[in-house]
């Protein structure tokens, strides 16, 4: 059979879309478990919260923000059907998820090594605030680090594609698709950034 | 087959000037959280980060010139997280 197959443009950003307000609720519910947390030790969040490192935190905003910029940016390169461009920017995308990974590294590495991780001795030792808010705080940057991770990998797939040819400026909504999840990724360190690193 | 409707290609330096404002907005939480505001600094930080989103969505995520049915479908997502947290502080604030 040699008939082109029919393609929903639509359809499928609307399948993606879906998909992302599963992902918010999801984020939403860590949001709220936060939340209420907060309002039940304020004091033990303050102190807790004045142990994160706002250079880090701010730091990673910037470079998740850019690297949002990069995936945009990579979709009007391949509808203009500047290919060698979309590959150059969907890896300044992937370069920046990296270094958002290395900062996130040297952050959980500088906080294990104060001994302040889920069940260790100085927070069993100190008040209940205390280690629901470092709880959360692992919980949520980690599982936010594992959707780096999966977007990094999703992109890398669909920048091969690029590369292949396989998408192009007719047919490309697998790449807006993949820049969709990964502006989600952004959207929730957007929270995160304000409600651990500096409202505390 | 493509869809009857052209697709708008946002050009490289409006999303350069979303960036660029999100770069201020983000400055604009750190300086306003350094202010003693006691917890007019938790909304002050939140109404930014919602306005960061709206540019996120609106511009990154093309939701601006996409058709109204997904303006619909985010809207029902966001009344639904807000009924979510609104039941919840419900049942935590009046137990």
């Amino acid at each position: 059979m040699s008939h082109e197959e029919p393609k929903d443009e639509v359809g499928a950003k609307l399948g993606m879309w879906l998909f992302l307000f599963t992902e918010l609720l999801l984020f939403g519910g860590l949001f709220i478990l936060y939340a209420v947390y907060l309002a039940r030790y304020p004091h033990e969040f303050a102190t807790a919260g004045h142990e994160l490192n706002v250079a880090f935190g701010a730091g990673n905003t910037v470079v998740l923000l850019t690297s949002s910029l990069f995936a945009a940016m990579a979709v009007t390169a391949i509808k203009r059907g500047e290919r060698g461009r979309a590959l150059a920017l969907l890896g300044g995308t992937l370069g920046c998820a990296m270094i958002f990974l290395a900062i996130k590294y040297l952050e959980w590495s500088a906080k294990i090594g104060h001994g302040i991780y889920p069940g260790s001795p100085k927070l069993a030792a100190g008040p209940p605030g205390e280690s629901v808010f470092f709880g959360l705080y692992y919980l949520t940057t980690g599982l936010h680090g594992i959707h780096v991770l999966i977007g990094g990998v999703l992109l890398s797939w669909i920048g091969a594609r690029v590369k292949g040819g396989s998408i192009h400026a007719g047919d490309n909504v697998a790449l807006e698709n993949g820049t969709l999840y990964w502006h989600l990724v952004d959207l929730v360190w957007i929270f995160i950034f304000p409600l651990y690193y500096l409202i505390l | 087959m493509k869809t009857d409707n052209a697709e708008h290609i946002v050009d490289y330096r409006k999303l350069a000037a979303v960036w660029l404002a999100l770069l201020a907005l983000t400055t604009a939480t750190v300086v306003v959280s350094r202010l003693e505001l006691g917890a007019g600094k938790v909304w002050a930080a939140l109404a930014i980060a919602c306005l960061k989103s709206g540019l996120v969505i609106a511009f990154f995520m093309h939701m601006k010139y996409e058709t109204r049915l997904f303006r619909i479908i985010l809207f029902v997502a966001l009344v639904t997280l807000a009924i979510f947290i609104g039941l919840t502080f419900f049942d935590v604030l009046y137990r």
